[in-house]
């Protein structure tokens, strides 16, 4: 509620020299103009922070969509400064590194989070909590130093491929699964736990077959959005991947390539044709990472309404 | 869970596809086709080899080796796959010794020190060739609207040290009389990464310029000064040219070819202005005595020579492939550094090939490949 | 459990599975330690050598010389240009990234109709969403010639003479890859500071509406104070994210493995040049790279422990929006 302000009246100050009551209205227009001002900065901070978010969608879309067609995701990408061809390694190099991260990292997410949700009350829970988030914060490019330096040369002396990119995304996926799935968890109601318990189930049963369902779809937003963040990563893969210039299906052994590494190699490099390719790839990858984003919503809004 | 399933969906029908993917891009046809081929070498295998190669290295013969790799397979061994990542000279060597590619490629050869660590990596000797030469060309932005640019090492070195900082400097004004220089600033561009691209250009200058072999000295990385723009590989520098109006910069000649870029002429070691074309490498490499281990340097180049030439060298063992890797490896090379369809390839874009009296000495030490094991 | 009525069991075999259970989930929580500390164990491990060939002179020397040793090492391996660069970019991104991003949360949560609250904060969340590499294409291929660029042209023209805004200007620079990493951490900064604001308690709001405050005065004066602590928060949340981006700022920053005062300057950061230059380096300066990767690491750590000290009072986190 704001003060009015009762322009009709002049200001004037009393004999006595004490602030006059009618002071108050001339405060109290410049207060309203101050909070008309304020608004005005506000708004348009709001508009300027949307600002690039549309000349993102609107550029990639605009340099990329020529690009991409039925050829763009059959084909593999020819010599740079060659037109024609696809990202077709990248394609599949991204769907088995995401597939492999998937399997490893969502299963042992949601068993942490099981952890510190129905077992969790000592010391080594709140560590666990706590690393979790440090986890997340974690730069990318030092999880792939590490996965090079102990599975690609190290003791694991695997060389690249495959597998050892999805450890990569894997590492980096695991803290948003485990603290999503645990919130997910956590908002199960007790009362569902009791009634299974009631009815005689163990321990292990009611986790199993009550609280993660109920949990399910929440818990597959989580997962989703942490996929949509990791098909979207490029150091890591940087040498753990390497890159290829072919499709490669083999799941160890074989270099591999991945969307982001030929997007990035396609914009860094001078030839046109590659960097139209470039601009293709990102649309392809944004669409894919927002399409995924926007269903791991509706799926876990859908759930929380579902609920009620 | 859902979230599973999907994922399986999706790897099935990347496998799918994955079936129906081939080589994209299509090379048009080069002359003097596959019938053309000289050395019957590879006559008798043609078509039968398959398999898969990982090579992995320089991006100096990068364009050259993407269309080699696209011809070979499309007109000679159709089962082959070859998979070259030009992740820069370093890489090359780096990869190569650790073992994780099957060739690597640097325009810097292997020196003791690397052979001996390669020898004991492997437990046999390395074997390295020569492929090709280039020309290191001193590109710049055609904004700075300059035709017939000619540069020397003096000039070259100061404009890299930062001394030389806009376009119109009296050094260059002295050796261009007939041209009109903008007064804008010159932004040098070099490479982030090692190369052996820039071994190749400042072991030219240190042997030149006697201000930047104290300053800077040579290798695969050198202390830049402030003020200076790393790009990425070959292809980091063709960029960054491009995209500052006063950008100047050491790329392959292929990359300004294929660019449009101008280059300037270069002044060799007889005193002549010599352009980058493919007629000045052959004349600079001409004059060179080839040891037989392969390892030289291209330098004090005169006549009609282009000074700063580089050359790219193929690491492979002399031991542990199996049989269908070492098969496909040999072959491979030996159409590339053999046929005429691979010159033409290379010439195309502005590469030398190996000369005639070179080409036999090198296919002996490419047969030499995975030679203990067989 | 109390132990129900015996018929409600079917069988008496499960005994064993709830203690099995119950190891294997506390095992995997576990892992999460495990993985952890195995990173920091390997890398620092490794890189120990480099720490004790140079000790302080890592951080403060300023010249980075790759040495091509195979068994020792020969280099120089003085990283404060690329601390000089993470910081500088971080920076930049802060200044641009926070006003803004309290902007946008106190409009979304103070200003917006309520129609409008939704569709505008999912907008947002879609700037988070957007890939790292996507950002620098297209920061690199367009924003910088088209918007970036002649915006530095006009900074080196007229304000030249200050030391932060001296040309020439290479395109490629702290300033360019500040702008773009304030756009990546904006939605982290918004979406905290809107939970933060969204939970300051109403009735010191309502009280002094009741007085007669305006919206602007409320803000101002009650909200803001309020949330101080959780904004400081999510400001260093985005600090963490700014300092640990790569892909985005390796093709914006420009690198030189030197460092100036001018923000047009063309640097390197520490992320950066580790992504640049990790392909390609010699078994030694692998070490150094990895020296650096710890070092980082470590400052992203304590700026992200510190970011949540402030912020886990304000109830939950959520793991996509702080990623």
């Amino acid at each position: 509620m704001t003060t009015t302000t009762d322009s009709r009246r002049p200001r004037r100050t009393s004999p006595t020299g004490h602030p006059s009551l009618r002071d108050r209205e001339a405060s109290a227009r410049s207060r309203a103009a101050k909070d008309r001002a304020a608004r005005a900065l506000l708004l348009a901070g709001m508009v300027v922070a949307l600002i690039p978010l549309a000349l993102i969608l609107f550029e990639v879309a605009r340099r990329g969509l020529h690009v991409v067609d039925l050829e763009f995701f059959t084909h593999v990408e020819p010599p740079y400064r060659r037109e024609g061809g696809g990202y077709a390694q990248g394609f599949v190099g991204t769907a088995l590194i995401m597939a492999l991260a998937v399997a490893m990292a969502v299963p042992l997410g949601i068993a942490a989070a099981v952890y510190l949700v129905e077992y969790g009350r000592g010391r080594l829970a709140i560590l666990v909590r706590f690393f979790t988030d440090v986890m997340t914060g974690v730069p990318s490019v030092f999880v792939g130093l590490f996965v090079y330096a102990l599975l690609v040369v190290g003791p694991g002396q695997l060389r690249f491929g495959t597998f050892v990119a999805a450890v990569a995304i894997g590492i980096m996926m695991l803290p948003i699964v485990v603290r999503s799935s645990e919130e997910m968890l956590r908002l199960v109601p007790d009362e569902l736990r009791k009634a299974s318990y009631a009815l005689g189930a163990r321990r292990w049963q009611t986790v199993v077959k009550t609280v993660l369902p109920a949990a399910g779809p929440g818990i597959v937003t989580g997962s989703m959005l942490a996929v949509a963040r990791g098909a979207g990563e490029t150091a890591p893969l940087l040498l753990t991947a390497l890159g290829s210039l072919q499709v490669v299906t083999a799941l160890q052994g074989t270099p591999q390539s991945s969307l982001t590494l030929l997007i990035y190699r396609g914009a860094i490099q001078p030839f046109d044709a590659g960097i139209q390719r470039a601009w293709g790839g990102a649309l392809a990858l944004i669409a894919f990472v927002l399409l995924f984003t926007v269903a791991a919503r509706l799926i876990g809004s859908r759930a929380v309404a579902l609920r009620r | 869970m859902r979230t599973w399933r999907m994922a399986i969906a999706t790897a099935l029908s990347a496998s799918v596809l994955a079936a129906c993917g081939g080589n994209g891009g299509a090379l048009p046809a080069a002359p003097g086709d596959v019938a053309d081929r000289t050395g019957d070498e590879t006559a008798g295998n043609r078509g039968e080899l398959s398999g898969a190669l990982v090579g992995a290295g320089a991006t100096f013969p990068t364009p050259v080796f993407q269309d080699w790799i696209l011809a070979y397979g499309e007109s000679v061994q159709p089962g082959a796959s070859i998979n070259y990542q030009s992740i820069g000279s370093g890489g090359g060597i780096e990869q190569f010794i650790g073992q994780t590619v099957d060739f690597g490629s640097s325009e810097r050869f292997l020196d003791d020190d690397g052979v001996a660590e390669a020898a004991a990596a492997r437990g046999c000797d390395p074997l390295q060739v020569p492929v090709l030469f280039g020309a290191v060309t001193i590109a710049y932005n055609a904004a700075v609207g300059l035709e017939g640019l000619v540069l020397d090492a003096a000039t070259i070195s100061g404009i890299f040290r930062r001394e030389i900082t806009r376009w119109d400097d009296p050094a260059i004004a002295e050796i261009n009389p007939g041209l009109d220089l903008p007064d804008t600033d010159i932004i040098p561009v070099h490479r982030s990464d090692g190369s052996g691209t820039t071994s190749v250009f400042t072991t030219w200058l240190q042997d030149e310029d006697p201000a930047w072999a104290e300053e800077l000295g040579s290798g695969t990385e050198v202390n830049w000064p402030a003020g200076t723009i790393g790009g990425q590989g070959n292809e980091g520098v063709t960029a960054g040219i491009e995209q500052n109006p006063g950008g100047i910069g050491y790329v392959n000649q292929a990359y300004a070819l294929e660019n449009d870029l101008p280059t300037a002429a270069v002044v060799n070691a007889d005193g002549n202005p010599i352009e980058p074309t493919l007629d000045a490498t052959t004349a600079a490499v001409e004059g060179i005595d080839v040891p037989d281990d392969f390892r030289f340097h291209i330098l004090g180049v005169g006549d009609d020579g282009y000074p700063i030439t580089g050359t790219n060298w193929v690491f492979a063992w002399e031991c542990g492939y199996d049989a269908g890797t070492a098969a496909l490896l040999r072959d491979f090379w030996t159409w590339a550094t053999q046929t005429a369809q691979a010159d033409e390839l290379a010439v195309e874009l502005g590469y030398a090939p190996l000369g005639e009296s070179l080409k036999p000495r090198v296919l002996e030490t490419i047969e030499r490949i995975n030679a203990e094991d067989e | 459990m109390a132990d129900p009525a015996r018929s409600l069991r079917v069988h008496d075999r499960g005994r064993l599975a709830d203690p099995l259970f119950k190891g294997a989930v506390t095992a995997c929580g576990a892992s999460v330690l495990v993985i952890l500390g195995l990173m920091i164990a390997r890398t620092t491990s490794d890189a120990w050598p480099i720490f004790r060939s140079e000790g302080l002179g890592f951080f403060l020397g300023t010249q980075w010389s790759a040495g091509f040793s195979r068994t020792a090492i020969t280099g120089e391996y003085g990283a404060f240009p690329f601390i000089y660069g993470t910081l500088v970019t971080a920076a930049i991104a802060i200044t641009i990234a926070l006003p803004l991003a309290v902007a946008v949360a106190l409009y979304i949560t103070q200003l917006a109709p309520r129609r409008l609250r939704n569709p505008l904060s999912y907008a947002v969340e879609i700037l988070a969403a957007v890939p790292s590499v996507v950002y620098g294409l297209w920061g690199l291929l367009f924003f910088l010639p088209v918007v970036l660029r002649p915006v530095m042209n006009v900074l080196a023209d007229r304000l030249g003479g200050f030391f932060l805004f001296e040309g020439p200007v290479f395109g490629v620079s702290y300033f360019a890859a500040g702008v773009v990493l304030a756009i990546m951490i904006l939605p982290i900064i918004t979406a905290i500071t809107r939970e933060v604001v969204a939970v300051n308690p109403t009735d010191a709001q309502h009280a002094a509406y009741g007085l007669g405050a305006t919206r602007w005065e409320v803000i101002r004066r009650v909200v803001l104070p309020g949330s101080f602590s959780g904004v400081v928060g999510a400001t260093m949340l985005g600090l963490g994210r700014a300092l640990g981006e790569t892909i985005a700022a390796a093709m914006l920053v420009g690198g030189s493995q030197r460092f100036g005062s001018s923000l047009l300057f063309a640097g390197d950061t520490m992320a950066a040049h580790i992504a640049n230059t990790f392909q390609d380096a010699s078994p030694e300066t692998v070490l150094a790279l990895l020296a650096m990767g710890v070092a980082l690491f470590l400052v992203t750590t304590v700026v992200n422990v510190a970011a949540r000290v402030l912020v886990w009072r304000i109830g939950r986190v959520t793991g996509d929006a702080a990623a």
